[in-house]
């Protein structure tokens, strides 16, 4: 066995990427024990929306019993961000309502609420493929399309959507463990626990999209994780995955980041990884495409590291989607009190929750209660440039933090704040203080809502001119029509005096159609007979408040011809 | 809100500059007197008392901007770069002005573009040019009473100031090779001005701040592209004319303020470039500025000229050396 293992060597790699931090780890404590599986809850509320893009749409209804890994929510178009959602127990369908859930700006949405029963009885048709590399790639998209997962690293992105190459032909898998936040333990300990499957898991991906070339990357501060891959390599006897092992550096987990740190590539500014023949994905996702291909099992569950300093028994557990926090909190000896945070994600680039009184969703990689932090006062910034030294992106955010402070948003997209990934590097080495990050939010935010905007008036803009373009057209060709008519008239009946008619006959015609609109407005205006004061000065009001209104979309326009 | 932060703040930039500053002092006191130290708590008194009513005026909370210590370093650095025999009011006059107009009325700390410190050095020396002018001479016998007798009072009651005082280095070179003695002659016919490879006690003074600087770099309190272009220009300027000013890269390297303001003014991050590039060139700026000012200007020295109008040129600098972020040079 240790020759074999020998056989497979951890490379080490040479590139780096700019800047970035050495943090203390805090890993220790939720890797006391195994993964524990936390209790079935008595309710499960399960959004419809986890990631970025569109909600599924909930194919059953309110009374509906259900079984584990039934689907509940599926999604229209296999090409839109949207990814399929399963009933994670047994139970029966009691709402599908709007709740909180976990996010930047305490959002709500449309969550199926189940009542379990207790019993976590699955459902019955579930197939298992025993190999999975007998089947055709698109039969393979489909299983996963169907099993709803997701990247379970960070934003949670549809893992079909990343299977197939758009621009240009994928040559390179690439599969983060790097886990690079401090405090988050749940891919090492997945790891450690289910190398075989993560490793069958990457063969199946391969098979999909077609390739043969992966290269794991591990951060060197877990070395059993390491062990654990290179046992379960050992084992398949494939040469064109790698392990690569890379130094622990915050944040080497990010997907550009890591590309880099592995091979030595940058994606160009504003492209993706696929625009270079790269696709990433996250090792527990990995793990979650074996267990739904080979064991039909569909993205239900997944794990959690549930620690801080604030939990008497931190650990990594195996979590229903749906889940409440507060019933996994009390598995690990939370208890309430003002002077501690709690957070989803790591101390660095996670969401502070308010309460606990949130369902852990697909991207709940961690659960973090911390006692609270003195915030220090904010001082100005002296432009050190320790923020441009520690930047991934390398970029300037000092430049940044003062052009969005001077509001001066053009400068701000000159400085390239869409490459920001929002790590928090400058936030924490900042001697001022300042929550960097903070103003590049609100810089984005706000660059966002104006295009928004700008996009808005410039269709109304355009749908008004069509508009007017078409009235002139009809216009040209009535007349156009008419000289034609009167042409074949005057050549039919001589020249005998058509123009008198034919006015004539306009004349009535014109004094006809105002005798019956008089007619008609005769027959509204009895409404607004005998109105007492009142109601006629709320009428003249709202007639007033409707010219305004007119008259300020002209303006806006003419502002925007402009 | 932030999780994890760095234990850095101001207070700990500024105070690590402070100790930084302890060698050059101790061997400025060793070669001059203690005039230098009671030029420094002059100054300091009158920074905090300054800083605080203008804080009050602002209405500003005090204690953090008090707190941050870089009212102290403005006027440490200013008492530095005065004579050392130096009457209270002139430190007085050049601190309010640092304080009030070079920093609070360009909005504080953080919004000055240019450098507090040698914006009082700039005005003292423009509108008291004889005051600035009257240097102890190495080596003398003033007392620490003396020297506040004169700070206080402009008197040294039975001593005769012209006794005491004489020319700095660089201003008897400027002054003498001015009326077309060549350098060799000036070292002979003034040796009590020159050391051993330097101006005498200027050149241990230089070492000593290059120490402490050395220290600042090591602690990462300073990055090394300001020290290092400095330097560098001061090098290079003075090796390239060395021909013709017979002045020695060593002469100017350990000679007047070259490494005070290698490490510590032209150091100043609100006022400098901030982008690596763009710190490079804005301190050669200053070195070729303070070298051409020192050699062929009206003042004995050029640092403080030279840093001002590189801080002029600093946004200019900024804006065209923005690095390259992630993926745009692919």
């Amino acid at each position: 066995m240790q020759d074999k293992l020998n056989s497979i060597p951890v490379r080490k790699t040479q590139w780096k990427f700019h800047g970035g931090l050495k943090l203390a780890g805090h890993k220790k404590q939720s890797m006391q024990t195994g993964i524990a599986t936390a209790i079935v809850p008595e309710q499960l509320i399960i959004p419809l929306q986890q990631h970025i893009g569109r909600p599924a749409k909930p194919v059953i209804t309110i009374g509906d019993k259900v079984l584990k890994g039934q689907c509940i929510a599926t999604l229209k178009d296999p090409t839109s961000i949207t990814a399929a959602i399963h009933a994670p127990s047994s139970g029966e369908v009691i709402a599908i309502e709007t709740h909180a859930i976990p996010s930047m700006n305490r959002q709500t949405a449309n969550c199926i609420i189940i009542k379990t029963d207790g019993e976590d009885r699955w459902l019955p048709s579930i197939k298992p493929v025993d190999n999975p590399t007998s089947l055709s790639s698109d039969t393979l998209k489909q299983l996963i399309i169907e099993a709803g997962i997701v990247g379970l690293g960070g934003a949670g992105f549809p893992t079909h959507l990343k299977l197939t190459a758009e621009t240009k032909p994928l040559d390179t898998l690439i599969i983060n463990a790097a886990e690079c936040e401090p405090y988050i333990t749940c891919d090492a300990v997945l790891i450690e626990e289910q190398a075989d499957k993560i490793i069958q898991g990457i063969q199946i991906i391969l098979h999909t999209i077609g390739i043969q070339h992966c290269l794991i990357g591990i951060e060197d501060d877990k070395p059993q994780a390491i062990q654990a891959l290179q046992k379960a390599l050992a084992t398949i006897n494939n040469h064109t995955i790698q392990l690569i092992q890379i130094p622990t550096r915050y944040p080497a987990g990010g997907e550009k980041q890591l590309i880099q740190v592995l091979t030595g590539k940058e994606v160009p500014l504003n492209k993706l990884p696929h625009d270079i023949g790269i696709v990433c994905h996250n090792i527990a996702t990995v793990h979650a495409v074996t267990e739904a291909i080979k064991e039909g099992k569909p993205l239900i569950e997944r794990v959690v590291t549930v620690t801080g300093d604030k939990l008497q028994q931190p650990k990594n557990m195996r979590v229903l989607i749906g889940t409440p926090m507060q019933d996994v909190l009390n598995e690990c000896g939370y208890t309430e009190s003002n002077d501690q945070s709690l957070i989803m994600g790591g101390p660095m680039m996670g969401i502070h929750l308010d309460s606990a009184d949130y369902p852990v969703i697909k991207t709940t990689n961690c659960i973090l209660v911390r006692k609270k932090q003195k915030q220090p006062v904010a001082l100005p910034c002296i432009r050190c440039g320790e923020c441009a030294r520690v930047c991934p992106a390398n970029l300037l955010p000092q430049q940044l933090y003062w052009y969005t402070r001077a509001k001066d948003l053009d400068r701000v997209q000159d400085y390239q704040i869409f490459s920001c990934i929002e790590c928090g590097c400058c936030d924490y080495v900042c001697p001022s203080h300042i929550p960097l990050v903070q103003f590049y939010r609100y810089a984005k935010t706000e660059i966002w809502t104006q295009e928004a905007d700008r996009k808005k008036s410039d269709h109304a803009r355009e749908r008004h001119e069509y508009r007017q373009f078409r009235l002139e057209r009809k216009k040209a060709e009535d007349a156009e029509r008419k000289a034609k008519k009167k042409a074949l008239l005057n050549k039919k009946q001589g020249i005998k005096t058509p123009e008198q008619d034919s006015k004539k006959a306009a004349i009535e015609a014109a004094l006809k159609r105002v005798k019956e609109r008089q007619s008609e407005q005769a027959a509204i205006a009895k409404n607004t007979e005998g109105l007492t004061d009142e109601q006629q000065k709320k009428i003249d009001e709202v007639e007033q408040r409707r010219k305004n209104k007119l008259q300020k979309e002209k303006l806006n326009t003419k502002l925007e011809d402009n | 809100m932030m999780e994890m932060t760095a234990p850095g703040s101001i207070t700990r930039i500024m105070l690590h500059v402070l100790y930084a500053l302890i060698p050059g002092i101790i061997a400025y006191v060793i070669f001059f007197g203690w005039g230098v130290v009671i030029n420094i708590i002059i100054a300091v008194i009158t920074a905090l008392t300054v800083e605080v009513v203008m804080l009050l005026l602002r209405k500003r909370p005090i204690k953090p901007y008090i707190m941050d210590g870089s009212a102290v370093v403005t006027a440490v650095l200013l008492a530095l770069a005065l004579p050392n025999l130096a009457p209270w009011w002139l430190i007085f006059i050049g601190v309010s002005f640092a304080i009030i107009v070079g920093k609070h009325l360009y909005g504080g700390l953080g919004y000055n573009p240019f450098n507090p410190a040698m914006i009082g050095y700039a005005l003292l020396l423009i509108s008291f040019p004889l005051e600035m002018t009257i240097w102890l001479q190495p080596d003398n016998t003033l007392s620490f009473a003396q020297s506040l007798n004169y700070a206080l009072f402009s008197t040294l009651n039975n001593i005769d100031i012209d006794a005491m005082t004489m020319a700095t280095t660089l201003d008897t070179v400027k002054t003498q090779s001015g009326l077309g003695q060549s350098f060799a002659a000036i070292q002979a016919s003034a040796p009590a001005v020159f050391g051993q490879f330097a101006g005498k006690g200027w050149e241990w003074i230089n070492l000593a701040f290059l120490l402490g600087g050395l220290w600042l770099l090591y602690r990462r309190v300073i990055s090394w592209q300001i020290p290092v272009a400095f330097i560098g220009s001061i090098f290079i300027m003075s090796l390239l004319f060395y021909p013709f000013t017979e002045t020695s890269p060593i002469y100017h390297l350990f000679g007047g303020a070259t490494m005070l303001c290698a490490f510590f003014i032209a150091t100043d991050p609100v006022t400098a470039s901030t982008t690596p590039t763009g710190r490079l060139i804005y301190a050669a700026g200053i070195g070729v500025f303070a070298y051409i000012i020192r050699m062929w200007g009206g003042y004995p020295d050029g640092i403080a000229f030279g840093v001002l109008l590189m801080n002029m040129a600093a946004p200019t600098i900024d804006y065209y050396t923005r690095p390259k972020a992630f993926g745009e040079s692919t």
